[in-house]
């Protein structure tokens, strides 16, 4: 017997799953409230804000002036006397100028007094290649944000995610850096309004398989899974999992896959030198070393600034290149 | 969104085109009665020829030859009045939406269309002379502005300016937005700038809004009055008026020029158009404001203004023809433009030898030759 007043799921593309997320925790609680450059008359340059300025008003969503440093660090102002901002930076290579209060201070401030503080504040980065833009418009800044102590990082790739991990990420008393992979925007999924089905910083096995195990976040989720169904015409089978959360990284699923499967290969858009691909392969290797038939392989963005949008393809891995590592896990 | 006059404001073209200074331009007649009949035909046809070329490059881009495209359309006459007040030892560091003040420098306008079709992340090399000094396009905001200054403080430290003399001292000129005001970078470059009394002009065109934030938004006093409040001597020009943008601009190089510290002006002018080609500004604003700006359109005050001074149709004609001209130039070499080479991804990435980036070009061209390999 199904509860007969659970809301039935309901289809969105990932962009809208973020808005009602955040529609959701917006009327759960007035503290809530959304600040950035462009979300409120124009609902954000994504458009991820739409509407939402019109339903709760100017001092819930605002409009600020053009200043990240200041969006940031106001927002742990607004945090300190009891709000829970929801800040967006515009565009990946946007944030930059928030660095210091991002990584200086919002990420420090509980330490530094000792617990007495907390900072809810929630800061929405739309990231990642494929749209074709222009300079500082795709850049996958996660490494950053995974390094700094004291910030947790997310990224949903599916829109029952984006929708309930959002709301997670706005009830964390913890800063929570969240990663839009924007070329996913447009893509429709089912949302479950009923229930959340992991909570924010598990990690989830989203296909089985038996050969290889393929560890990928953001949009390069999808590009894992189109790989693997790939393999499996050509008779690998491919285990596609999906990070999720970035900071803190949730282990048990990949290494109990690992420890099933003896390879794995770690897929991003970011570049590879000192990346979550490195980290998580150097930490599968230390806990499952003895189930490894092959050194955990990455798969990565060129070690190179993202370049001009003509090559972005060639510099993205694409499914191919995650093949060819299959390939050569496969071969040990 | 139709500001109420400072009086302070320098303007000496009506929007009618006849000549009605305001008190605060009293000082800059001088400069604009000194100006020849070429030098006034100059600016008119430096401002409609790039009209004509800031259109074709809006097509292009809805044609799908360009990932997008930044228009100049309606701030022509505060960039052409600024860049044709700079000396050809300055430099200039442009936003990204100047694409007359490159022009003028010498920038071919293909390398703008290059980076905005994504060929590359530059474009062109403002220490190649054909380029006069003309910086890259920064579209982190306000980020240019430190750079200037600091060009300018090397230009202090190393006595370019203040010689006494006008044919050897050097100026920057820096351009940004009025949302662009709102970053700490910007402040920032100001501070440095009175500090070391750098030779530059802060050049801030406030076309009203910032994407589809109003200025009003930005901030709560005229934006030139912030330089004065960091020591720089700061003025307010009709940015639509190309003779008062062009007189402010003079004077300010001049004076930075001869090492009398920065200044700032504040061009009050128009973006008529969207922000770039993904932007639609009818979801911000009303087609009553923007109807009240097009009948201050910069190029259309100064044609009557010429008209009125006996300009002869053949000259008119003779504009538009260079116009289209330099349209239909770009529209075939855009067409034409290059592919890249993926091995491209890996230069400059540092100036001498890495081994990461080596080896990483080295497994791409393996990688490329293996499909090859199994292709034949
Ligand atoms: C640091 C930074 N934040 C956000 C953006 C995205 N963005 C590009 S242009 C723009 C508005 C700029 O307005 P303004 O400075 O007034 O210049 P305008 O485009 O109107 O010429 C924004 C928000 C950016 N390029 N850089």
């Amino acid at each position: 017997m199904t509860d007969a007043a659970a809301p039935a799921p309901i289809t969105l593309p990932i962009s809208r799953a973020l808005n009602a997320g955040m529609r959701r925790a917006m009327e759960e609680s007035d503290r809530v409230l959304l600040m950035g450059e462009d979300i409120g008359r124009l609902g954000g340059v994504f458009r991820v804000t739409e509407g939402l300025q019109a339903d709760f008003g100017e001092r819930r969503v605002i409009d600020t002036p053009l200043a990240e440093s200041a969006i940031v660090g106001t927002a742990i102002g607004l945090a300190m006397g009891g709000f829970r901002p929801v800040c967006e930076i515009q565009f990946d290579g946007f944030v930059f100028p928030a660095f210091d209060q991002i990584t200086a201070q919002l990420a420090k401030l509980t330490y530094r007094h000792e617990g007495a503080l907390q900072l809810p504040v929630v800061i929405r980065i739309p990231y990642g290649g494929h749209i074709g833009a222009v300079e500082h418009h795709q850049e996958s800044p996660e490494t950053y944000f995974t390094h700094t102590p004291g910030l947790r990082v997310v990224s949903p790739s599916t829109a029952n995610d984006a929708y309930w991990m959002m709301q997670q990420a706005i009830a964390s008393p913890d800063p929570v850096i969240f990663l839009e992979p924007k070329s996913r925007y447009w893509v429709k999924g089912e949302v479950d309004v009923a229930a959340p089905a992991l909570p924010l910083h598990a990690s989830r096995i989203v296909r089985r398989g038996t050969d290889v195990t393929l560890v990928a976040h953001g949009a390069m989720v999808a590009t894992a899974l189109q790989a693997a169904a790939l393999a499996e015409s050509e008779g690998t089978s491919v285990e596609v999992i999906d990070l999720r959360s970035l900071s803190p990284v949730d282990y048990g699923p990949i290494l109990d896959s690992v420890r099933r499967t003896g390879r794995m290969v770690y897929a991003q858009e970011a570049p590879g030198f000192v990346s979550l691909g490195s980290e998580i392969s150097a930490t599968v290797m230390e806990r499952a070393f003895y189930s490894l038939e092959a050194p955990v392989l990455r798969v990565s963005g060129f070690n190179t600034p993202f370049p001009p949008a003509k090559l972005e393809g060639v510099y993205l891995p694409d499914a191919d290149r995650i093949l060819e590592a299959v390939d050569r896990a496969l071969a040990y | 969104m139709t500001p109420s006059e400072d009086p302070a404001l320098v303007r000496v073209l009506a929007a009618d085109g006849s000549l009605a200074h305001t008190a605060a331009a009293e000082p800059y007649l001088p400069i604009i009665e000194a100006l020849s009949d070429a030098d006034l035909e100059r600016f008119y046809r430096d401002m409609a020829v790039i009209r004509a070329f800031d259109q074709q490059a809006t097509n292009l881009q809805r044609q799908g030859q360009l990932a997008l495209w930044p228009p100049s359309f309606g701030q022509e006459a505060a960039q052409v009045g600024s860049a044709r007040a700079a000396r050809p030892q300055d430099h200039l560091f442009p936003s990204y939406r100047e694409h007359v003040v490159a022009r003028i420098r010498g920038v071919d306008m293909l390398d703008i269309i290059r980076v905005m079709r994504g060929l590359t992340h530059g474009g062109w090399n403002p220490f190649d002379p054909k380029n006069g000094n003309t910086h890259l396009y920064t579209l982190v905001l306000g980020a240019q502005t430190l750079h200037a200054t600091g060009l300018a403080m090397s230009m202090a430290f190393d006595g370019r300016c203040g010689t006494g003399d006008p044919e050897r001292d050097e100026a920057v000129i820096v351009y940004y937005g009025d949302g662009a005001s709102s970053q700490g970078d910007v402040h920032e470059a100001m501070v440095f700038a009175a500090s070391y009394r750098t030779p530059e002009v802060f050049f801030l065109q406030n076309n009203q809004w910032a994407i589809s934030v109003p200025v009003s938004t930005q901030s709560r006093t005229p934006l030139y009055r912030r330089g004065e409040g960091i020591g720089i001597p700061s003025i307010q020009v009709d940015g639509n008026d190309v003779l008062a943008s062009y007189a402010v601009s003079r004077v300010a190089l001049d004076e930075a020029r001869a090492g009398e510290g920065p200044r700032a002006i504040e061009a009050m002018t128009y973006r008529m158009g969207a922000h770039t080609t993904s932007d639609d500004p009818t979801k911000y604003r009303t087609a009553e404001e923007e109807q009240s700006w097009a009948l201050r359109d910069p190029i259309e005050r100064m044609r009557l203004f010429l008209r009125g001074r006996g300009a002869s149709d053949a000259f008119f004609a003779d504009v538009e023809a260079e116009g289209r001209a330099l349209a239909d130039d770009v529209r075939v070499r855009t067409v034409a433009l290059e592919t890249l080479q993926t091995a491209q991804i890996f230069d400059n990435v540092y100036a001498s030898p890495h081994p990461l980036v080596d080896e990483e070009r080295a497994w791409l061209a393996r990688y490329e030759a293996s499909f090859e390999e199994g292709a034949s």
